[in-house]
């Protein structure tokens, strides 16, 4: 089986009904992407098949039919993308274990939608749960991405 | 100038060792030295000055030994260490350090007496000493009950300025130029001439020089850090993706591992057959754990899935196996002689009259539900054990861990971990025991033991189900008498003593604590505890009683207020007696423009609870829409006597609001055949982004004492959520959750 993920190619030996999650993380060693609730209630493994926001932990790795975009592939330190940028600018993390799933999630929206009013936001990321309640910051720094975004 | 401090006879520096290329500094307060825990592994060219600051060739690497659960603590304590010590967050490291009793909490002193944090007499003043003391000789170095800056905020600057000043001293040795000419920025000492001499290149000969033992804390004019926000010093790593929890430790040859324990919490396992689950793909080992079975494999995932393949025969319930019976025995536990009575002013009995105003309010169990699972890697190779796990009391895991390794305490080595939330969880340290009677099967295998979401939520140690009955009477327009009477297991009794072998003697304050405590000038005011037997295990969870205890104080309050026909701020201002508090409130209402017409199917409530010495008041604006209550705005204001970052506080501020808020909202634990029903997330949603609030903080600067803030903003959002729904719609909440009773959008 193969699978690319944030650009390099993987041959694996896998049973093709493991979760994408554990493939990551165990298999891969690629952990950014992390477990919550292993039944997509939480949006704390999210990462982006061919741009696309899943649930790592309720896809299955013989389902997967794209590219693989982790957190990690998304920016680096040295080169951020506008939602990490944000998050920085903001603050957005407590314990900062939700959020990697929240700036996947973030990034994906902002993709589809580059002028999200605030109701779009609110619908967009409430299937990502903050157990440390960081909700206020994550509407400001989906915003500020949204005007960096879009060249403002 | 600043206060000049003075650490000789009652404290004393630890000696000065070299660490490769370097020194490390600490100090300690009281009249005997703690072993430095920074000399005990010091090679030859190494040195340590102080437990807290350590420089080598790599450069300054500050000690935060306060666990890191997502509170900022690491960050903290570190701007307090760099405050003085003259370097910048973005340019040192951090490092938890190990278990010591070096790294003791004074500040826990506070929690543990009988006596109010607004009562600074000398009796109480006494009390907090003498306990600290104890304290002290136990090496509890445990985090919690918000008092990571209480503890902090002198000791660590001092460590700082200790440090400080024996490099400039130890550079005007080595340049010959007076110390009074040197100064100190960025992690260099700098010379009249402007030369700068890193830290780093002083190390060595700062660790050859008797430290200095008088410093000059600076004076708050004077600090470039504290105060003025700052860039936490794990904001980059967890916007990237790049921050290693516990969760993600990654060993050389490490297999991975599950557990599947009694449903029935804390019952045994009578039998298993492991026949379907051994021939498993990857499974390497299926072996018995202390009420279960462990699943040793090469991936988490397929351990989870032959732990789900274990036919296991479980004993029975070992405590009452139905929700019914545990109300029953919080019932039955107002018959019984009090635990204590924290407060007993007056003549309760004759003011209350015929007729009293009576109210029963209920809180259930909960669960802490860290979105990260708890989890723990574990190495047992030629006598020693290395532990990787997110825990606030390594001091007791170290034991734990060394009983069954069968070892001594100083061959298990703790490995701090950061923690995905905590709430009080990692007050527990189960996870870190089964995973050891696992690397006992699997010895020089590192083995990493992850709960999964369900083991994680149906074996944990709850937040006590409680219930308050309560009686008043109102004359003149105000509150003549209050009797408080609560029953609640003990989380004293359940955490220290049954699962951590402390002997905890006496009455559990925290059963009544926010109750008997508060700030309140009532004439005739009583506070009764019972203490509930045959209950589930109970355990800290972020506030403590506090967390049910303001709901009931709070909401059977303004049911006299109502019924005194009061207004609900105004009369709290007016039977405040701590000026601190009366400030609070007064401001929440200012920041509130509490009064203001709010429009139709609009209401607002006000709750005040002061937990952890910090006094907490919030107001909650809401609306009654159609499609259910939308909560509008959340305004809180407090004092914790001085903020050290204010970027991290407002969002622990936030943040403790959605978590009083979410909670009271729709979560609740039950039990049923003696284990917890709730298994997952969609049993127990909490808040989500779409229902938050604005939520507006301002924080005075007027308490005598610096606390803590990581728990107080919780306790008073449940009561001013209620008090707010009576307002808007008239239905008055006696228990929590509230979606049992009224739709939320």
């Amino acid at each position: 089986m193969k699978l690319t993920v944030n650009g390099a190619d993987y041959a694996l030996d896998v049973e093709p009904e493991m979760p994408l999650l554990w493939v990551l993380r165990d298999e891969l060693g690629i952990t950014g992407p992390k477990y919550g609730c292993g039944i997509a209630q939480c949006g704390a493994c999210t990462v982006h098949i061919d741009g696309m926001a899943v649930r790592s932990c309720s896809v299955e790795v013989g389902a997967v039919d794209g590219e693989v975009t982790t957190i990690e592939g998304l920016g680096t330190r040295e080169s951020l993308h506008a939602v990490q940028a944000a998050w920085i600018e903001h603050q957005v993390a407590q314990c900062g274990y939700c959020q990697s799933g929240q700036i996947m999630a973030a990034a994906s929206f902002l993709e589809m939608n580059s002028e999200p009013t605030d109701e779009d936001i609110d619908a967009a990321m409430s299937a990502n749960l903050c157990r440390c309640g960081t909700y206020p910051r994550i509407r400001a720094a989906v915003k500020t991405a949204a005007a960096k975004l879009n060249g403002a | 100038m600043g206060r000049l401090k003075t650490i000789g006879r009652r404290a004393f520096l630890v000696g000065s060792t070299a660490v490769v290329g370097g020194v490390a500094f600490g100090f300690y307060l009281y009249k005997k030295p703690v072993e430095n825990p920074l000399l005990a592994d010091l090679g030859s060219d190494e040195a340590a000055l102080t437990p807290y600051v350590k420089i080598d060739a790599e450069g300054v690497t500050l000690i935060t030994p306060r666990a890191d659960k997502g509170q900022g603590a690491y960050s903290v304590q570190a701007a307090m260490i760099a405050e003085e010590l003259d370097v910048e967050l973005d340019r040192i490291r951090v490092d938890p350090g190990v278990p010591s009793p070096a790294y003791w909490n004074r500040a826990l002193a506070d929690e543990a007496v009988p006596f109010a944090a607004t009562d600074q007499g000398a009796m109480a003043t006494a009390a907090r000493g003498t306990v600290g003391a104890v304290m002290k000789i136990m090496g509890m170095q445990v985090t919690g009950g918000s008092s990571t800056v209480a503890d902090g905020f002198e000791k660590l600057r001092i460590a700082g300025a200790v440090a400080r000043e024996t490099l400039k001293a130890a550079a005007a040795q080595k340049t010959g130029v007076a110390v009074a000419s040197l100064r100190s920025q960025g992690g260099a000492v700098i010379l009249p001439d402007g030369t700068e001499i890193p830290y780093q290149e002083l190390a060595a000969d700062a660790s050859r020089i008797e430290p200095v033992t008088e410093v000059v804390l600076r004076q708050p004019e004077q600090w470039r850090l504290i105060g003025k926000p700052m860039l936490r010093v794990d904001t980059v790593a967890k916007s990237t993706g790049t921050l290693d929890y516990g969760i993600d430790a990654k060993l050389d040859g490490m297999v991975h591992a599950a557990v599947v324990l009694n449903p029935r919490q804390g019952g045994v396992l009578s039998g298993y057959d492991a026949s379907a689950a051994k021939d498993m793909r990857g499974v390497k080992k299926i072996v018995p754990v202390t009420g279960g079975v462990g699943v040793i494999a090469d991936n988490t995932w397929r351990a989870f899935q032959a732990a789900a393949a274990v036919e296991c025969d479980w004993g029975p319930a070992v405590f009452a196996p139905e929700m019914a019976d545990h109300w029953a025995e919080l019932e039955q536990a107002f018959d019984t002689d009090p635990d204590s009575r924290g407060r007993d002013e007056g003549d309760v009995e004759n003011t209350l009259g015929q007729t009293p105003l009576t109210s029963e309010y209920r809180a259930p169990y909960l669960a802490h539900a860290p979105l990260e699972p708890i989890n723990a890697v574990v190495l047992i190779k030629d006598g020693r054990v290395d532990v990787w796990t997110g825990t606030q009391v390594p001091r007791f895991t170290q034991n734990n861990v060394a009983a069954i390794a069968g070892v001594e305490p100083e061959q298990v080595h703790i490995h701090a971990q950061m923690m995905g939330g905590s709430f009080g969880h990692r007050l527990e340290d189960e996870v870190a025991r089964r995973c050891t009677e696992l690397a006992m099967e699997m010895k020089g295998v590192p083995v990493k033991l992850t709960f999964s979401r369900e083991q994680d939520f149906s074996h944990d140690y709850l937040r006590p189900a409680a219930i308050a009955r309560m009686r008043g009477a109102v004359e003149g327009g105000t509150v003549k008498a209050l009797d408080l009477a609560v029953s609640a297991p003990s989380v004293l009794t359940s955490q220290m003593a049954e699962r951590q072998g402390m002997p905890m003697p006496g009455p559990d304050s925290s059963i009544s604590q926010a109750l008997w405590d508060q700030p309140y000038g009532i004439e005739n005011y009583r506070v009764t505890a019972h203490r509930a037997q045959n209950m589930a295990p109970v355990s800290s969870w972020r506030s403590v009683g506090a967390s049910q205890n303001a709901f009931f104080h709070e909401g059977f309050l303004s049911e006299l207020i109502t019924a005194a026909g009061g207004d609900q701020l105004e009369q709290r201002i007016a039977l405040c007696t701590d000026d601190v508090s009366r400030r609070v409130l007064e401001t929440v209402g200012e920041m509130s423009d509490w009064g203001r017409e709010l429009g139709p199917d609009r209401g607002r409530g006000v709750a005040f609870c002061m937990s952890f010495g910090t006094p907490v008041a919030e107001v909650v604006e809401l609306t009654n829409t159609p499609d259910g209550i939308r909560i509008d705005n959340v305004f809180v204001a407090t004092d914790v006597g001085r903020v050290i970052d204010p970027v991290n506080f407002e969002n622990l501020v936030q943040g403790g609001v959605v978590f009083g808020l979410g909670h009271a909202m729709n979560c609740e634990i039950t039990i049923s055949d003696g284990g917890i029903e709730q298994t997952n997330f969609h049993e127990y949603e909490g808040m989500r982004l779409y229902q938050c609030p604005q939520i507006t903080v301002k924080a005075l600067e007027h308490n005598s004492r610096i606390r803590g803030i990581g728990e107080p903003p919780v306790p008073p959002a449940a009561p001013a959520l209620a008090s707010a729904i009576f307002d808007a719609t008239g239905v008055r909440l006696r228990e929590m959750p509230f979606n049992k009773f009224v739709d939320f959008l």
